[in-house]
Parts: structure tokens; sequence; C-alpha cells
């Protein structure tokens, strides 16, 4: 029999942490309790953090947002500020896993499973999150981009845990989209997302680009190559396809059994094209009207 | 481990693993067969059971995270009366056809309306998008939820 915990509050947590340093930690179980069921992980005890309240939740702090690692994707696309201040995270949440996967599965625990196909992630990286990383002893924070060492593998340390994300809030940037393909709408694992954020001014040029993929390398892609390509160009679809070509190159897929890594390659490059022509549809805050052609 | 928790609206006390998986312990320990497992692994909402009126998925949840917690099952819903009304819809709509992922479209669209008494179409299947149909019988299913809860007088949760 393996014991199950359920920690309640932080002091019951580290409490357990110091009495099964070997234990599995799991928030909504989405990802770690499939591992068990199919025999991939065998952990001998499990912590459930879903009663951890000090962990769950959106709050504003002077210029940054903190939202605990225990708030639930359901509870994060009903959030004000989150769709006020990071509308790309909440487009990707929208588009992650099911209603009942939306219910249960949170936001720390997408992060900590460092899927390359985590949905949460391209937003997270392009909106340039911050992570919390609590332990008895101190608090560590760190890019989320330096957290996230490969598939499935994070900085995270023997009696670590995720407490939770900052990310600064009004950041400058007027066009947002996020893209997922898949097989089909609801629970499908991506085959290729892209998240970008773009500063466009009046007159139409791109002032500042942040582009990030997923499921097209052992962690999500990025490529300052291509973002500062579309610097100081006009959002047209010349720059695009400039844009799109460098990212063709700089990203590193694989054949899996959802996509070839060929076709993953050149829907990388794809997905930028589509950032002039869908803006009407896909970018919730466009500054100015699309650019026909 | 002792879990207590609220079962179709009668407190509980067991004895169970606290590892055992939600689904068994309702099909195999409390005979509630209406809970159906399909992909086991949080793909496909076959073993949907509300969890304090929410969705979640029997078959990625542990006994230990039951205690404390209101539980409703498919066997749950219906009173002595007969079935529940949106089962009778499912039924007046021919929602159902191998009945294998009825329970679990029942209790979803019940957790939606629970939110949004009168859904749009577009809004149910959004809702269900979690819980497959192999026989694809999902314009039936819309047309049950919707004939539901347009025909209901006084809202149901």
């Amino acid at each position: 029999m393996r014991p199950v915990f359920l920690a309640n509050n932080i002091n019951e947590l580290w409490d357990m942490l110091r009495q099964h340093p070997e234990a599995a930690i799991y928030a909504g179980g989405t990802d770690l309790l499939v591992r068990m069921r199919r025999g991939i992980i065998d952990p001998s005890a499990l912590i459930c953090l879903e009663r951890m309240d000090c962990l769950r939740g959106v709050r504003e702090d002077g210029d940054r947002i903190f939202i605990g690692a225990c708030t639930s994707h359901t509870a994060l696309l009903a959030d004000p500020i989150v769709r006020r201040h990071f509308p790309v995270l909440a487009r990707a949440v929208s588009r992650l896993g099911s209603p009942h996967i939306r219910n249960m599965g949170t936001i720390g625990g997408n992060i900590v499973t460092a899927s390359p196909a985590g949905d949460t992630l391209p937003p997270l990286y392009v909106l340039g999150t911050t992570v919390e990383i609590m332990s008895m002893e101190k608090t560590r924070r760190l890019p989320i981009k330096d957290f996230i060492k490969g598939p499935g593998r994070t900085d995270l340390g023997p009696g670590e845990i995720l407490a939770g994300v900052w990310i600064k809030k009004d950041q400058p940037f007027n066009i947002l989209s996020f893209e997922k393909i898949g097989q089909r709408k609801a629970l499908a694992i991506s085959i290729a997302s892209l998240a970008a954020l773009l500063r466009v001014s009046e007159e139409g040029i791109i002032e500042e680009a942040r582009l990030a993929w997923g499921s097209v390398g052992p962690t999500v892609a990025i490529s300052e190559e291509a973002e500062s390509s579309l610097a100081g160009k006009r959002l047209e679809p010349g720059a695009l396809s400039e844009a799109a070509r460098i990212a063709m190159d700089a990203v590193s897929p694989i054949d899996d059994v959802r996509a070839s890594k060929a076709y993953r390659r050149l829907v990388s490059g794809n997905l930028i094209l589509r950032l002039g022509a869908g803006l009407d549809e896909n970018a919730l805050r466009p500054a100015w009207p699309p650019i026909a052609g | 481990m002792k879990i207590r928790f609220c079962l179709n609206e009668k407190d509980m006390e067991i004895e169970t693993r606290p590892d055992r998986r939600v689904v068994d312990l309702m099909r195999e320990d409390m005979g509630l067969t209406g809970t159906k497992e399909s992909c086991g692994s949080g793909e496909c909402g076959s073993c949907t059971i509300l969890v304090d009126g929410e969705t979640r998925l029997s078959c990625i949840m542990l006994a230990a995270q039951l205690d404390g917690r209101s539980i409703t099952t498919i066997e749950g819903i219906s009173g002595v009366e007969g079935l529940h009304p949106l089962q009778e819809a499912f039924i007046e709509h021919g929602a159902i056809q191998c009945g294998f992922c009825t329970p679990g479209m029942v209790l979803t669209s019940l957790d939606l309306m629970g939110l949004k008494p009168c859904p749009t179409r577009e809004e149910i299947r959004e809702a269900i998008s979690g819980n497959l149909c192999r026989c694809t019988g999902y314009q039936k299913i819309v047309d049950a939820v919707e004939a539901f809860a347009s025909k209901r007088k006084v809202p149901q949760q």
C-alpha cells in the first residue's frame, strides 16, 4: 500500500517531506497518476497539494502578478486579472486538455511536468515569467527558461516545491496570439504550438516580437534571430515569411506518433505567417485594422 | 485508511487503501457501476463524477482525495420518482446509443447547467468536449441537454 498525504498548509507539507523525502508530489494528478498507472513511475508515497490554499489564487503585488502553483486551469480562465493582463495565457489555457482536465490540473503541475507539449509553457516564456521555488530553508526565484531543463526535467531540488509564478503586468504588447495544432480541438496533445506577443506602432511597424513554440523541441523553442528579424519591419507577409524561414531552422522537432519532424518544422514557420493573416480572429487585442494580403 | 465523505447525499465512513483509484472504489467497493472506466488516463470522460458539484475524472483521483468531500455519481441524481428529467430528455431525444458515455455526459451537463442555466449549443459542445462518444451521437446529446435546459422551470443546482 502506498500512503497518500494531503497537505493542508505549508508546515504540514514540510513535515511530510521531511518524513517522506522520496514521496512524489502532485496537485491535480492529471499527469502523475497517469504515469503511475502505466507503471512508468512507482513512488513509495504520494503527497497531494490540492488543499494547499496558500498556493492557490491570483494576486496583484505592485507591478507584478503572482499566480499560486495550485491554481487550477479553470480558476485561471475565470480570473479577471489573468484575462485582463495575460490574455495570451488565458487563450492557451482555454485549449488545454478538456473542461475536466482544467478542473483538476494546475498551472504549477503543467510547469513542473515540463512536457515539451505543455500548453502553458510557450505563453509563460513570452511573458518573461519568473518561477518561485520554496523549501523549508529558503525561497528562490529564477526565469522559467532556466527552470525547465529538458523534457520532464526541472531545476527543482530535493525538498523543494514550485510555489507559483510571477509575471510583470502592463507589458506593452498590442498583438497576441496562441495557436495550437492538434488532431482535434479538445483533449489534443499539441503537434506544434506558437505563443506570440508583438508590439506594433500606430504606423504598423513591429517594435518588438516575442515568440515561443511548444512541441517542436525537447523544451519550449525560442529564436532570438526570428524575433529580431521582425523588429523594425512592417507587419506584412514579407517580414513574416523571413521570420518563418528562420524559425524553421531554429526548431528541433522529432518524429512521433502525432506528427513527423518535417511537418512540425513546416508548421512552426507557418504559424508565424498566420500572425498577419488571422489578426481579426486570432488576436485578442488588435491595435489597428489587419493588413490585407 | 479511514475516509469520511458524503456519497449521493449519504454520509459514509469507509476503510480503504488511500491510493485506491476513485473509479475502482465506486465500482468495486460501493457497487456503483454507473461510473464507467474507458481510457483510464483522463482522456475520455466516461468516469466523470461530481466532487462538490464540479466534474472530476475518477480514474485519475485517489481515495484519500475524497475525504471531507461531497460526491455525486450517476446513481445519485435519480430520485424515488424515477429518472432525473435530464436522463428522460436523453431517452426522448435518442441521445443514448451504447450508453457507455452517458453517465459522464449527464453529470457534465448538470455541472454546466449549475453554472449556466440556459447554455447555448456552443457552450454545451464546449462543456462536453472532454466526454467522448464513440457512437458519435453528439448532435442528439446536445439536443437533449438543450431541450432539458429550455423546458426546465426551476434551476436544478
